[in-house]
């Protein structure tokens, strides 16, 4: 079939299809003329039929080597028909999110369980040791912290303190607003840098379990433990196990380039980084929580340490409980 | 013919061409972004700076969210592309060349934290470099990549003449070739034009220097459908 004979018998159809993604656009968009309907209008149930159609003259045109201009204005209705057709997925509703978090996070940190142990075993171990070392060996804290910062810190939890955990001058919405910014860029990092083969990741968490650990030794070896301890550990749960989650899906991204198994590099990349993001939604989820409870209630003084610390106790059993039983099946 | 050109395949059976985009434009979109984006974060801390700790807890919260979830925002619900990439016609797709969803948008925007390292994007660059298909890490990851959004029909700007049919049938790289002749004949000297014009013997016979020129451009101005 000549090109023009073949533009002439099924350029109608494309002009229709044409105008159906135009008007397709501007109903998108809310122009005021969506709604006006030209008479030979092609229905939206016949949409896929007619990008099939051009599909098919797309192939012919390509094969019987017509003109690059008609070519080019097929590849051209046929890439938005695609996008159109293949881009329409069902939206997740509020439903879905919730139930991703109450059951489906935590089904996935347990089906993660191999990375997560890791995780936090190389955030935790370093933490719990520094803790311990400081307790024998105080001095021990001028390798690690910065004398300056030290003082710092000193500021911060020095019992005769009204608020705990900030300086005097500063406000709880400014530090919450501190927290997220800071605190989930952390958890991002911890995450992202898990493509240099997990290395990044590694050095984070490890870092991270350092500095906090030594902190938290040596505020409770000069004797400021007590309000160290009832500020942190409301949120505690929240924040430490979050980077640990964070840390275990940058683990997973480097795992993937470590070892591959059966599929190429980026394959495995690809395949890994869906669930590496899905880890990363809940340690934001729990990196909101944790920034909200440490702005807002790990300050106040006005409940004694004891309440603070059952809070605190509540708080992990409610982050492991959800962890370790959200999203089991009933009766099971 | 370009190599920035892709292929994909469709569950049609077909392969539509996308055509993706180097560091350059890339670049430029990012710097428009960072623009728009330290812009407004002045702009918001003058008006914020106004309302002490408050004002700074907010400062705080629109800056994680301008430089971490707009971008993915943007990617997912506004075209494709963030307000420097519309700018420059770049749209941000799946691999398989469908629009980008919160998965793949997310995960290529957190995973920035490791290409902008060390300075400048410098791992993100070394990486576009190493791929044919111009991905950073994140996009390796997410499974995306970046194009230019399909052009408006431009149309092929040949300059007129007497339309004439070629002697022996034309495969369609063939008339791409004589089309981009044609076009750009006129930004050539007479002497380089006529000695491109001299190749497809096929076409132009025995006709030589302007001849052979003014010949193939009839043929252009054939394939362009001029009757």
């Amino acid at each position: 079939m000549r090109q023009a004979v073949f533009e002439e018998r099924y350029g109608v159809d494309w002009n229709r299809f044409e105008q159906w993604l135009d008007r397709d656009e501007r109903r998108r968009k809310r122009t005021a003329d969506a709604a006006v309907e030209p008479a030979n209008a092609l229905p939206d149930v016949d949409v896929p039929q007619a990008y099939r159609h051009i599909c098919q003259h797309l192939a012919l045109a390509r094969d019987r080597q017509y003109s690059p201009e008609l070519v080019d204005r097929l590849n051209r209705l046929a890439l938005r028909g695609h996008h159109l057709l293949y881009g329409a997925r069902a939206r997740r509703g509020a439903a879905r999110s919730l139930e991703f978090l109450v059951g489906g996070f935590p089904r996935l940190v347990r089906a993660e369980r191999g990375f997560v142990i890791a995780a936090v075993c190389l955030f935790f171990g370093p933490l719990a040791a520094l803790i311990a070392v400081l307790q024998a060996y105080p001095d021990f804290i001028y390798y690690l912290v910065d004398p300056a910062q030290l003082a710092q810190y000193q500021e911060m939890y020095d019992p005769a303190n009204k608020r705990l955990g900030m300086r005097e001058a500063d406000d709880n919405v400014k530090m919450f607003g501190f927290y997220i910014f800071n605190n989930v860029k952390i958890g991002f990092q911890t995450f992202a840098t898990g493509l240099a083969f997990g290395l990044g990741t590694l050095f984070y968490l490890i870092v991270n379990g350092v500095v906090i650990g030594a902190i938290a030794g040596y505020l409770t070896g000069i004797g400021y433990g007590t309000p160290f301890w009832s500020f942190v550990s409301g949120h505690s749960a929240f924040e430490l196990v979050a980077i640990a989650i964070s840390g275990a899906a940058g683990l997973r991204l480097g795992a993937a380039l470590v070892a591959p198994g059966g599929r190429s590099r980026k394959a495995a990349l690809v395949a890994a980084a869906q669930p590496a993001v899905r880890l990363m939604y809940g340690a934001a989820v729990m990196f909101l929580i944790a920034a909200f409870v440490e702005a807002f209630w790990s300050p106040l003084t006005a409940f004694p340490p004891a309440t603070k610390y059952a809070v605190g106790a509540i708080a992990w059993a409610v982050v492991l409980g959800w962890l370790a039983l959200g999203g089991r099946a009933r009766g099971a | 013919m370009l190599d920035t050109a892709r292929r994909i395949a469709t569950p049609e059976g077909i392969e539509l061409e996308l055509r993706l985009a180097g560091p350059v434009p890339r670049a430029g979109a990012w710097a428009l972004d960072f623009a728009l984006r330290l812009g407004i974060l002045l702009l918001a801390s003058m008006i914020l700076g106004a309302l002490g700790g408050f004002g700074a807890g907010v400062f705080f919260l629109l800056w994680f969210f301008l430089e971490w979830l707009f971008p993915a925002w943007c990617e997912v619900n506004w075209g494709g592309a963030t307000p420097g990439k519309k700018a420059l016609k770049l749209v941000v797709l799946h691999d398989d060349g469908t629009p980008v969803r919160w998965p793949a948008a997310l995960a290529r925007n957190l995973l920035r934290a490791i290409d902008f390292l060390p300075l400048f994007y410098g791992i993100g660059l070394i990486a576009m470099l190493m791929n044919r298909d111009f991905k950073r890490l994140g996009d390796l990851a997410a499974g995306t990549i970046v194009a230019y959004q399909e052009a408006k029909p431009r149309g092929f700007q040949v300059p007129a003449g007497a339309p004439l049919a070629p002697a022996v049938p034309l495969t369609l790289p063939e008339q791409r070739a004589i089309l981009d002749f044609a076009e750009r004949a006129q930004g050539l000297t007479a002497e380089r034009a006529e000695e491109l014009a001299a190749i497809p013997r096929e076409l132009v016979g025995a006709a030589s220097g302007p001849a052979a020129t003014e010949r193939l451009l009839r043929i252009a101005n054939y394939l362009v459908g001029r009757k």
